[in-house]
C-alpha cells in the first residue's frame, strides 16, 4: 500500500516513480546498441538503489564502476568499494539489514570467496540483487566465461534467475527487485550473465526513458523486523538456537530452513507474471531436444538452425530461472522427446544433473557437449555430438 | 522518541512477557545521562545470559548496554563467539551474520541508516571477541577505520578463544600454551590499540571492566566521538575464566591484577585533536543548560 503512495512522485534526481508494471510493460522504449555491463547501469539508474558496494574482478569490473558513476550523478544513494568480495557481500548485508535496495556484481572467484554470506543472506531474508557475471573458478588462472561457479551456488537459498541476452538482463535486473521484494517471497536474488559473452559485447535493447524508476524499497514489508529501530525493539529469543541439544533448536532451524526454500517456490506465481514463464520452448514436440540455460540457448539455436538444412528436427527448452527450477515445465517440455542434449559452459555439467534429476527416463539425457575455460560454444561442436549420438557412434551416458 | 516506542496497548499487558513489561516499566529509554548504576535497579537491556557463572563477559555487558546514551536508536553488530550467545537476551536490535565480518555488517548498515534517516542520530555499536576482531576479521576491522565508518568497535579480548574451547588467539599473551598452541604462542599480543590510533580512530581506550565508571566514560566517549566525528575503539579485558583455569569469584581479581601500572591492561586512552574539540564542544553546550537562570 505504502508504496503505491509514492507512485507518480518524483525521487530527488527528478524521475517520476512509476507502477513496476508501467515500467516493465507500458512505458514506451527506445533501442539502443550497448554493452551488457551498459545495460547494467540502465537498469540501475531506473531501479531506485539506495547502496552499492563494489570490488573488482574481471568480466564485471567495468559495470561496477559504472553504479559508481551513477552515484555520483545522484541516482544511488550510496557506493563504496569494500576491502574484498567476503567483506562486500557482508556489507551489503548490513545495508540490507537497515532496510536499503542493495546492488552489487561479482564473478568467479570473487562469487567463490564471498561464498559464506549467500546461505546468511537467504537466512536473514536479505533481498539483495547480486548481479553475477560468471567466469573461470579454477587453477590455472583464467578470466574467462564458465558456469561452473553457477553449480555452487544453486543451494544457497538464493533465487537465481541466468539472462541469454543484454535484453533479459536489463528486465531481469529489474523485475528481479520486484520478485525479490514481494512479502511472501523476501529472498535474495542472483541475476546470471555469461561474462563476456554479454558483458562485452554490444547488443540491441528497448530501454525505457531514464527520467522514470522504480518506487523505492519498502523494508516494512519484510516478513523480518527492519534493524534500524523504528519498530519496538524485543529480546529476540530466550534460548540462543546454537545450544544444539534444544529440540526447540532443531525444529526452528529445520522448519526455517524449509521455509526459504519454499519461499523460492512461491516466488513463481510473481516470476511467471513477470518474465512470462520459467522456460521458453521453441518446437518442443521434437523427438530430439536442446535444453539449457544462458548463452548455451543462443548457441543451440544456431545449432538448430544448422541441422535443419540437413532435415534433422531439433526443438529447444531455455531454462530462465535456476532457482526456483521449472522441474514441472521441463518435465511437460520434453515428455516427447527420445534425446535431450544438454550444452553447457562448464566441465562438470550441473545443468544435465538438474534435468536428470526431474525427469522420467532420464536415460534420454545426454549431458553435453560442455566447453569450459571460456571457450566459446561453436553451434557445430552442437551439431557434432548431436549426430554422433544420432548415428550411434556415441555411447549414450545412462543418467 | 524514547518509552513510547515500547509502550505496550492496555489490553495486551497481562499477556505481554515479563521480560517486555520490565523493558517498558523500568528501562531508561529516553533517559538522559544513563549509566551503569542503573544496573540492578532495572534489569536494563539484559533479561538474562548463557554465558558461564562468573565470566566477566557478563558484567561487561551489562555495563555497555547500560551506558548506551541512545538505546532507542542503538544497533549492535555482533559477531560468532562467546558474545553471541547473549544476543539473543539483547533489547536492542542486533545483528549476527558470520565470524568476523562485524565491521563490514556495521559499515553497510551505519551507512543504510545515515541514508535512510539523515535527520537523526542512529548509533551502532560493533561487540565481538579478540578472534573476530583481531584474527578472522581483522582486514574488515581496519579497512572501516581507515574508511572512517562512524561508529564505535568494542573488542571482549579474552585473550583466546572461548567459544571453540580456547584456541590461540592474535589477542593472547605470547608463551601461553592453549589449544593449537600446544608450545606456547609463538609472538607477541598484536598491539590492535596502537594499530587503530594509526589507523584514523578518533578514540583508542584500553581497559578492564573491574571499574564501573571507567567502562561507563569510555563507552559514552566511544559512541558521542564515533557518531560524529570518526571511527572509536574500545578494548576491554573480559577474562575467560573458564580457559584460564579460574573460579567464578576469581574474575574480578583476574583483571585487577592485570591493569596495574605496567601490565598489560593498564588504562589507556587516546583522543585525537578533532575529537578534543568535539568534546569540549558538548561540555560547552552542557554548561548554560546547568544555569538555567541565565536562560
Ligand atoms: C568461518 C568460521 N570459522 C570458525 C568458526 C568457529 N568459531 C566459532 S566462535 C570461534 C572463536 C571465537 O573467538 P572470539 O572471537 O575470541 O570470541 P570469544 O568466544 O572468545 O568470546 C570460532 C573459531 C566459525 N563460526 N566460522
Ligand atoms: S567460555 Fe570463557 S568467555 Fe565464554 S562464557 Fe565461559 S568464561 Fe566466559
Amino acid at each position: 500500500m505504502e508504496a503505491n503512495s509514492v507512485i507518480g512522485t518524483i525521487n530527488k534526481k527528478g524521475q517520476k516513480i512509476v507502477d513496476p508494471e508501467y515500467l516493465f510493460f507500458e512505458a514506451p522504449r527506445q533501442q539502443h546498441f550497448m554493452t551488457g555491463s551498459e545495460v547494467v547501469r540502465e537498469a540501475i539508474r531506473r531501479a531506485s538503489v539506495d547502496i552499492s558496494v563494489a570490488y573488482p574482478i574481471t568480466p564485471q569490473s567495468e559495470a561496477a564502476a559504472m553504479v559508481g558513476d551513477l552515484y555520483v550523478e545522484g541516482y544511488v544513494g550510496d557506493y563504496f568499494r569494500g576491502e574484498s568480495e567476503f567483506a562486500v557481500m557482508s556489507q551489503c548485508a548490513g545495508a540490507s539489514f537497515g532496510g536499503a535496495r542493495v546492488f552489487t556484481t561479482t564473478s568467479g572467484p570473487g562469487t567463490l570467496r564471498a561464498y559464506e554470506n549467500f546461505p546468511m543472506w537467504a537466512g536473514s531474508r536479505l533481498p539483495i540483487l547480486i548481479n553475477v557475471m560468471v567466469r573461470g573458478i579454477n587453477s590455472p588462472l583464467n578470466i574467462q566465461p564458465d558456469t561452473l561457479e553457477l553449480g555452487m551456488i544453486l543451494d544457497t537459498g538464493m533465487l537465481i534467475w541466468h539472462a541469454e541476452t543484454a535484453q533479459e538482463l536489463l528486465d531481469y535486473l529489474l523485475k528481479g527487485y520486484i520478485v525479490a521484494e514481494e512479502p511472501d517471497v523476501h529472498l535474495p536474488i542472483a541475476i546470471v550473465i555469461d561474462g563476456f559473452f554479454v558483458s562485452h559485447t554490444k547488443d540491441m535493447v528497448m530501454i525505457p526513458s531514464a527520467d522514470i524508476a522504480l518506487p523505492p524499497y519498502n523494508p516494512y514489508r519484510s516478513p523480518v523486523p527492519c534493524m534500524d529501530m523504528e519498530v519496538p525493539p524485543v529480546r529476540m529469543m530466550r534460548d540462543p538456537f546454537v545450544m544444539k541439544s534444544n529440540y526447540i533448536s532443531y525444529a526452528t532451524h529445520a522448519s526455517w530452513q524449509q521455509e526459504i526454500r519454499a519461499a523460492i517456490e512461491r516466488s513463481r506465481k510473481h516470476t511467471i507474471r513477470l518474465i512470462g514463464g520459467l522456460i521458453e520452448e521453441e518446437n518442443s514436440d521434437a523427438e530430439i531436444l536442446i535444453v539449457s540455460s544462458g548463452t548455451a540457448v543462443a548457441q543451440g539455436r544456431e545449432a538448430i538452425r544448422l541441422l535443419a538444412e540437413e532435415g534433422i528436427r531439433v526443438g529447444i527448452v531455455k531454462v530462465k530461472t535456476l532457482r526456483p527450477f521449472p522441474h514441472e515445465e521441463i518435465r511437460q517440455a520434453t515428455k516427447n522427446a527420445k534425446l535431450i542434449f544438454v550444452p553447457e559452459f562448464n566441465v562438470v555439467g550441473w545443468m544435465a544433473r538438474e534435468i536428470k534429476a526431474v525427469i522420467p527416463d532420464n536415460h534420454r539425457v545426454i549431458d553435453g557437449p560442455h566447453v569450459a575455460g571460456g571457450m566459446t560454444m561453436p553451434p557445430e561442436v552442437i551439431v557434432e555430438e548431436i549426430k554422433k549420438v544420432l548415428a550411434g557412434k556415441k555411447e549414450v551416458v545412462h543418467g | 522518541m524514547g518509552k513510547e516506542k515500547i509502550k505496550i496497548c492496555d489490553e495486551f499487558y497481562d499477556i505481554m512477557p515479563p521480560e517486555y513489561r520490565e523493558l517498558v516499566d523500568s528501562a531508561t529509554y529516553g533517559k538522559e545521562g544513563r549509566g551503569w548504576k542503573d544496573v540492578g535497579i532495572a534489569k536494563e537491556l539484559i533479561e538474562e545470559h548463557s554465558l558461564c557463572a562468573g565470566c566477566p563477559e557478563s558484567i561487561a555487558f551489562r555495563y555497555v548496554m547500560a551506558c548506551l546514551p541512545n538505546p532507542e536508536d542503538t544497533v549492535m553488530v555482533g559477531s560468532t563467539g562467546c558474545t553471541s550467545l547473549v544476543f539473543p537476551h539483547v533489547a536492542v536490535h542486533n545483528i549476527h551474520s558470520l565470524f568476523g565480518n562485524q565491521n563490514a555488517v556495521a559499515s553497510g548498515l551505519k551507512r543504510a541508516l545515515a541514508y535512510r534517516f539523515p535527520g537523526k542520530v542512529k548509533d551502532v555499536v560493533v561487540l565481538a571477541g579478540d578472534g573476530a576482531t583481531v584474527d578472522i576479521g581483522l582486514d574488515m576491522t581496519l579497512q572501516s577505520w581507515f574508511r572512517q565508518e562512524k561508529f564505535l568497535t568494542i573488542c571482549f579480548d579474552n585473550e583466546l578463544y572461548a567459544n571453540t574451547g580456547g584456541q590461540e588467539s592474535g589477542l593472547m599473551q605470547k608463551g601461553f600454551v592453549s589449544k593449537m598452541a600446544p608450545a606456547g604462542k609463538k609472538f607477541d599480543k598484536v598491539r590492535l590499540p596502537e594499530i587503530a590510533e594509526e589507523s584514523g580512530c578518533h578514540y583508542v581506550a584500553t581497559l578492564t571492566v573491574s571499574k564501573p565508571n571507567r567502562v561507563e566514560k569510555a563507552i559514552r566517549q566511544g559512541i558521542l566521538i564515533a557518531r560524529e566525528v570518526g571511527p572509536t575503539y574500545i578494548q576491554l579485558y573480559t577474562p575467560c575464566i573458564l580457559e584460564i583455569g579460574k573460579q567464578a569469584m576469581e574474575g574480578l581479581q583476574e583483571m585487577r591484577d592485570s591493569e596495574g601500572p605496567n601490565e598489560r591492561f593498564a588504562f589507556k586512552e587516546y583522543i585525537s585533536e578533532e575529537a578534543k574539540a568535539y568534546l569540549a564542544s558538548l561540555e560547552k553546550e552542557k554548561k548554560p543548560a546547568a544555569i538555567p537562570s541565565q536562560a
